[in-house]
């Protein structure tokens, strides 16, 4: 496979799950067991606790459906790293899946000028490399 | 020269001179063309005066050990085969004060007050460090 | 009890502006030090304390070795600070507490950036995987609130031109400011876009400068060599810098940060004759005026409108031209500003009776707030 310069997401003992479960295509999450909140396994303060209950029993990973709409994205032109100068211009956006949380990736397909805030999205798979998939939004079918 | 693997000095704009000197063997000290007064490390202001003209004098090398420590931990991989060894500060006659070593000598024989004198240290090619020698 | 009245900014000291290749970030610190301790009417031997921001694009000059550098024996403060951008007016307010509990009496605050001919490090504009998304650095993260303040309430690009336009009018009338040729909304709209919805012309410049102040008591500010600038309204106000993670994305903390401030001046908005609101883009001056109080969140696109942010308009703003076209100094292109602005001391670009200013700085992506009111 080509080498891909992109910075790399850093995959720690806590995260890890999360970045094996993209090579498979699948989107997951961690839910609580105490309340049922669902979270992003790459939010700040990992998966110490819930940002709902304050539990700090040990979540579950639990399988997302990658839906959710769009609440707000920037369309980069400056190329701030060489890596990124053949997708210039790309969007960076963050949308609310169904289940709850927030997610940062970029969006994919779509034309700036045709982006609607609240439009409806779907997660889908980028392999970058043979290690490393990033999950990426689309439009919605 | 075998090869030097110990940390080199981080040599900034504002020290070129000093470090330039050194390579020619010759210890150069700022001063002060306002003020006289030296000063080491160099800074781009006089603390005494406040004046931003400065120079690069000659001094004659010649001072004092202020005080010193001896090594017995390696603090630094390149340095295990050096302990037990000293670092002094070395006071000069124009009243600076700077950190080296003492060469030739073992560190139970330094003293305080001992008088000493610079000499000079050809690392590697490019850097020279100044030390001192029993005067 | 109050800190109101109690202490005073006593001196300011600049440093050349725009791109310096040959000047060290050092040399900048001395250097601005050096003219705000001589503004002050003080010499170094004054000075007691010291508070220093690192440069992040050169972090090797710190609290200690500017006290070292001056030749100041003792100090009784000395410290780095880091509330990222907030940093200049949240040191100036510990400036004030340190006086007040007796630790010093003189305190020296000191800043250089050197954005301008440093390497440029893209940083990450959020904690998760965003760098492998192509999200750096501060103009994605500020674009990202702009988006989402759009598409809610409609503000305009056009809106946004306004204000770039208003400062670098304002930055035609100061000798030091490094944009100075004047521009219009259309320049602004077809200025290249670096992070839709923000072009060129909506983000602040790059820029090598340093700048210090002074603070001391308004007794010992009194016998010095400027009219005292007087503190009268502190505060400060941080939310989830994260964006995915900010329960509410348009909260950038203003509101708390302005709220404790008036409260402690014992002013309200329509007290203030001027204002120095932090510009690292011109969205940051729309949603600072709705969380501040000016008027309503939504409505800082139509507010904005008219040229009401000029020096001669009914609430001039950043008159020195900014962020945006003086100098990108961070937090201190504004608090200089400020300070100059109620010493009656900016020839063409004074507000005419300013007696009443407000200051701020933000820090990360729009995410940390600190508040200033003074008062000549």
């Amino acid at each position: 496979m080509v080498e891909i310069q992109k910075p790399l997401p850093g995959i720690t003992e806590a995260t890890k799950p999360y970045w094996e479960a993209a090579k498979q295509h699948e989107l997951v999450l961690l839910k609580c067991v105490d309340c049922g909140h669902h979270r992003h396994p790459l939010a700040p303060g990992d998966s110490f606790m819930c940002p709902n209950c304050t539990s700090v029993k040990q979540p579950q990973w639990v399988k997302a459906s990658g839906k959710g709409r769009l609440i707000t994205w920037t369309v980069v032109h400056k190329v701030f790293l060489p890596a990124f100068a053949n997708e210039v211009p790309y969007v960076v956006a963050i949308a609310q899946l169904e289940e709850g949380p927030r997610m940062l990736a970029n969006l994919r397909g779509v034309k700036p000028d045709e982006i609607k805030s609240d439009m409806e999205v779907e997660v889908f798979y980028e392999d970058l490399t043979d290690e490393v998939t990033l999950p990426q939004f689309r439009k919605a079918e | 020269m075998a090869d030097y693997d110990k940390p080199l000095p981080h040599m900034t704009r504002e020290a070129q001179e000093f470090w330039q000197g050194c390579k020619r063997h010759e210890l150069l000290i700022q001063r002060c063309k306002d003020c006289s007064t030296y000063r080491h490390y160099q800074r781009p202001m006089c603390p005494n005066c406040g004046s931003w003209n400065a120079e690069w004098a000659e001094v004659s090398g010649k001072g004092k050990v202020y005080t010193y420590i001896v090594a017995h931990q390696p603090f630094h991989p390149t340095f295990v085969d050096d302990v037990p060894y000293a670092v002094v500060i070395v006071e000069l006659e124009e009243g600076v004060r700077l950190v080296s070593n003492v060469v030739d000598c073992r560190p139970e024989d330094i003293y305080i007050g001992m008088p000493v004198e610079v000499v000079f240290d050809d690392v590697t090619e490019k850097v020279t460090l100044p030390r001192f020698r029993r005067a | 009890m109050s800190l109101k009245d109690k202490y005073a900014i006593a001196g300011v000291g600049y440093t050349p502006q725009g791109k310096l290749p040959d000047w060290t970030v050092r040399g900048l610190f001395l250097e601005a030090s050096k003219n705000a301790i001589e503004d002050a009417g003080l010499t170094a031997k004054d000075i007691d304390g010291i508070l220093v921001e690192l440069c992040w694009t050169d972090p090797t000059t710190q609290c200690w070795s500017l006290q070292a550098d001056l030749g100041i024996e003792h100090t009784g403060l000395c410290a780095n600070y880091d509330s990222m951008g907030a940093s200049a007016i949240a040191k100036v307010q510990l400036a004030a507490m340190a006086i007040d509990a007796g630790l010093c009496k003189a305190v020296l605050c000191a800043f250089v950036e050197k954005s301008a001919t440093a390497p440029a490090i893209p940083y990450r504009a959020s904690l998760g995987a965003g760098l492998a998304y192509g999200f750096f650095g501060a103009m994605p993260g500020i674009a990202m609130a702009a988006q989402a303040h759009m598409s809610k309430y409609g503000t305009t690009s056009r809106q946004l031109g306004e204000i770039a336009v208003t400062q670098r009018r304002h930055a035609c009338l100061n000798p030091i400011a490094q944009m100075r040729t004047p521009i219009t909304i259309e320049d602004h709209q077809n200025s290249r876009m670096i992070a839709a919805p923000l072009h060129l012309l909506d983000c602040c410049l790059v820029s090598d400068g340093g700048r210090a102040l002074v603070v001391t008591s308004a007794e010992r500010a009194k016998s010095l060599r400027h009219p005292p600038v007087y503190i009268i309204g502190m505060g400060q106000g941080h939310v989830i810098l994260d964006l995915p993670e900010r329960p509410d994305m348009l909260d950038c903390g203003a509101k708390r940060s302005g709220e404790t401030a008036f409260r402690m001046a014992g002013v309200t908005h329509k007290d203030l004759d001027f204002l120095e609101l932090y510009d690292a883009t011109t969205y940051n001056i729309i949603t600072q005026l709705e969380e501040l109080g000016f008027c309503k969140r939504g409505e800082g696109g139509p507010f904005v409108e008219g040229w009401r942010l000029a020096i001669d308009g009914e609430l001039p703003t950043n008159t020195s031209g900014g962020m945006l076209s003086e100098a990108y100094l961070q937090g201190w292109t504004g608090l200089i500003e400020v300070v100059r602005q109620l010493r009656g001391d900016c020839g063409e670009r004074q507000v005419k009776d300013a007696k009443i200013g407000m200051v701020t700085n933000q820090g990360g992506f729009i995410g940390f707030h600190s508040t200033l009111i003074l008062r000549r």
